[in-house]
């Protein structure tokens, strides 16, 4: 017994310490390197929500990333590229157990994703730990870039996201209502996701530094399908406006739900790209007309050719949401950097540095992609921020949004319209 | 001295009476606070009543399907929510077809009529199907048995159907007819909180109707009193079993579709785990085998989550109120199993049920 003991522990002793030694011949990077033998693909993973009610972001993500790699005719470095999609779903546990079988892989050079903010608090940790890299395309929550622990942020190094800050987009939804609807009275909802919950804190703060009135914020659970009670006691303090930036299907049920709250006949409506998706205006009926929705918007000749070769290679019907751009800029950035940092050694292997792979995405600089100049910051609170708020707008959902499924809707305001910045 | 009282002095009948009061003095001081409050006027509080009888009368309808099968079986059914599920959600896809066609518009009765016939059609053959395939083989078999196979079954449908349907979002086409309000004095009834709670009044008379004063109704008592004895009377109890799985489907398929007149948002694979969840909660409240238990306990629970969060946890100062509606109702059901484990209408059960 005692001597198998023994033979455990030096078979321990050696795998902890003498294998890793083995491997990394050529290794002289602090969190250790990919290796990718002679006929080995660059395998590119991705953290999406591909399944259930989120499905559309990460069905539009992935055709971004998708069509990055066939824009290099899917060569990198002279090797194949392999895309591997696990399901992050839209919660903490999905991220996690996505992150883990990332984490496993360890030809995985670096990864697109989450898809929710939520996700990605649950896959970071594991992400950051094993050394690797995430792209995000569409989390926008203001914690995930803030390393601040007492107010609440969750960064770790390795997180970039090509998406918005949710500091842009809050501020941008209140400087509409105050400057251009000129509301003066604010409601909030949020259901308990970071998301939702940071860009409802946002949003309120914004509006009452801006001088208007914040009468009232709360919150309802994902999964309420009855919003009445809620909607009464916002009825009670009687807002202008009420901004609901949750997922579907909580904000069609709040919406179809609250133009028929007595005391909120009048009230406007403005959500924002949780439930940026033609089925949120189809679902919700005549009651979705005229809300305003603030959300990803990207445009110029480079986009309109990306759209086209989204039809020809895709989807005829073209991308179902808002962040393919992202996605899109985000895979090219993370090729760019696997393109800089790779060192092919005499046998062919190539070795990528995994601290080099993240230095060269904090190093990216006015990288001129299809969602305007990214420039990836490393202060908090916006540590690993590439994005710089340009590429939103304000959008209003008119009767073609309802009734034929024209999406996205017309666009009534944009940031280069706000007055004094 | 005293010794009759140290005698008879228990600490677990000291913490239930500790909690009862706590519980009481809470929901007093609550409601105290936010009526004398004002914000919330009593035209709202009405809608907020009424929005809640609404609620609860498709919880009842759900209920009666746990009820009925446990009345018979002594068996919780955690497959029904997926039962209405299959129902509503089936059905999503012939009121887009109606809606379409204009049919839906022209002539909404008929149309919805239709649809409830075809929900209820297709939750019982679900419900049906379950029984015969998954249920009958293990009766006799250890009560847990056919729980846990119950909970295998709910997984099984929800993504049966994920895969018949997809897993996106869907919602009903919206009712012309029901749009608008019925306006008494200050007070405005949503035209279609009145279709849900008749139509589901409706039903519920039916199904009381059935079981009190039909044949196969008289059958089914007589199984769910004693099986054997019904078996030596010459009652195919098969088949009653089958007829109740039946009717409890129907009456789910039914609420699926009353569902989607009411909220029309929210159709996918998993919207039965909730629902499901709260009937049965409102199933043990009324007193669980209990058919009248199930439609009061189905009520009550949604008036409780529509009026609580509102005057009793906001009256508290308690942040995110409204998040906490599920907590409300679940907090009901522990507060009825610990103080009254046979329910509002429930008799003390028997050895030989409980």
């Amino acid at each position: 017994m005692k001597r198998l003991f023994l033979v455990f522990t030096l078979f321990g002793l050696l795998v902890t310490f003498g294998a890793p030694a083995l491997a990394d011949g050529h290794c002289m990077d602090e969190l250790g390197c990919v290796e990718i033998g002679p006929d080995e693909p660059i395998v590119i993973g991705a953290m999406l929500s591909v399944s259930g009610a989120t499905s559309f972001y990460g069905e539009d993500s992935r055709g971004g990333v998708e069509l990055a790699i066939l824009g290099r005719d899917n060569m990198l470095l002279g090797r194949d590229i392999e895309f591997v999609v696990e399901d992050s779903l839209c919660s903490a546990e999905g991220g996690q157990a996505a992150a883990q079988r990332m984490a496993a892989d360890e030809t995985i050079v670096g990864i697109i994703g989450t898809t929710c903010s939520g996700a990605a608090q649950g896959a970071l940790p594991i992400i950051s730990e094993a050394g690797m890299l995430m792209i995000s395309p569409s989390n926008t929550s203001p914690s995930l870039t803030n390393d601040d622990r007492d107010a609440g942020g969750t960064y770790l190094p390795g997180y970039f996201r090509t998406a918005h800050n949710d500091l842009f987009q809050g501020a941008l939804g209140a400087r509409f209502a105050v400057q251009e609807l000129r509301v003066g009275s604010l409601a909030t909802i949020h259901d308990g996701d970071p998301y939702t919950e940071g860009l409802a804190v946002v949003m309120a703060n914004t509006f009452g530094g801006l001088n208007g009135d914040v009468v009232f914020q709360g919150a309802v659970s994902k999964g309420d399908t009855d919003m009445s009670a809620i909607l009464t006691e916002i009825a009670a303090s009687g807002p202008d406006i009420v901004y609901f930036p949750v997922f579907v299907p909580e904000s069609e049920f709040i919406a179809s739900q609250l133009v028929n709250t007595p005391g909120l006949e009048e009230a406007l409506m403005m959500t924002a790209d949780g439930s940026f998706s033609a089925t949120f205006a189809q679902n919700t009926g005549d009651a979705a007309v005229g809300i305003y929705m603030t959300g990803p918007h990207v445009s110029g000749d480079a986009y309109d050719a990306f759209l086209g070769m989204w039809r020809e290679e895709i989807d005829e019907a073209g991308p179902p949401s808002g962040f393919h751009a992202h996605a899109y800029d985000g895979a090219n950035l993370l090729m760019d950097a696997v393109e800089a940092v790779a060192e092919e050694m005499d046998d062919g292997t190539l070795v990528i540095g995994r601290q080099a792979l993240r230095d060269a995405l904090s190093s990216v600089e006015a990288y001129d992609g299809l969602t305007g100049s990214l420039t990836c910051q490393a202060a908090s609170p916006y540590a690993g921020d590439c994005a710089t708020g340009d590429a939103l707008a304000v959008f209003s959902i008119t009767e073609a949004e309802v009734a034929e499924g024209n999406w996205p809707p017309p666009i009534v305001w944009t940031p280069s319209m706000a007055s004094g910045g | 001295m005293f010794k009759w009282k140290t005698d008879e002095f228990s600490w677990v009948d000291f913490t239930i009476d500790v909690l009862r009061i706590l519980i009481v003095l809470a929901i007093v001081v609550g409601s105290w606070n936010t009526l004398s409050e004002g914000r919330i006027s009593f035209a709202q509080w009405v809608n907020l009543f009424i929005a809640g009888l609404s609620q609860g009368s498709i919880y009842a309808l759900i209920a009666l399907g746990y009820t009925l099968v446990y009345g018979i079986l002594l068996m919780i059914n955690f497959a029904h929510g997926e039962v209405f599920m299959a129902g509503a959600f089936s059905t999503v896809f012939l009121a887009e077809a109606l809606n379409r066609t204009g049919f839906l518009n022209q002539s909404p009765v008929l149309a919805i009529l239709l649809m409830i016939l075809f929900a209820g059609l297709v939750s019982m053959t679900v419900a049906i199907l379950l029984e015969r395939i998954a249920y009958r083989p293990l009766r006799g078999s250890p009560r847990l048995v056919p729980l846990i196979t119950a909970i295998g079954a709910s997984f099984f449908l929800q993504y049966t159907f994920r895969g018949l349907y997809g897993s996106g979002f869907k919602a009903y086409p919206q009712v012309k007819i029901l749009q608008g309000a019925l306006q008494i004095g200050s007070i405005n009834i949503p035209t279609v909180q009145i279709f849900v709670f008749a139509s589901a009044l409706v039903l519920m008379f039916g199904l009381y109707w059935l079981v009190e004063r039909s044949r196969i109704g008289k059958a089914m008592r007589a199984v769910s009193e004693n099986k054997e004895v019904a078996r030596l009377m010459g009652i195919d109890i098969d088949w009653v079993i089958l007829f109740t799985f039946g009717v409890g489907g129907f009456l789910a398929g039914s609420a699926g579709v009353i569902n989607g007149m009411f909220r029309p948002q929210g159709v996918n694979f998993f919207m039965g785990f909730i629902p499901g969840i709260k009937a049965f909660t409102a199933a043990v409240l009324g007193g669980i085998g209990n058919i009248p238990g199930a439609m009061l306990g189905g009520l009550f629970l949604g008036v409780i989550e529509a009026i609580g969060p509102n005057l009793v946890l906001a009256g508290l100062g308690i942040p995110g109120a409204n998040q906490l509606k599920d907590v409300i109702a679940f907090t009901m059901l522990v507060l009825v199993l610990i103080f009254r484990p046979q329910g509002i209408l429930g008799e003390r059960l028997s050895e030989k049920k409980a």
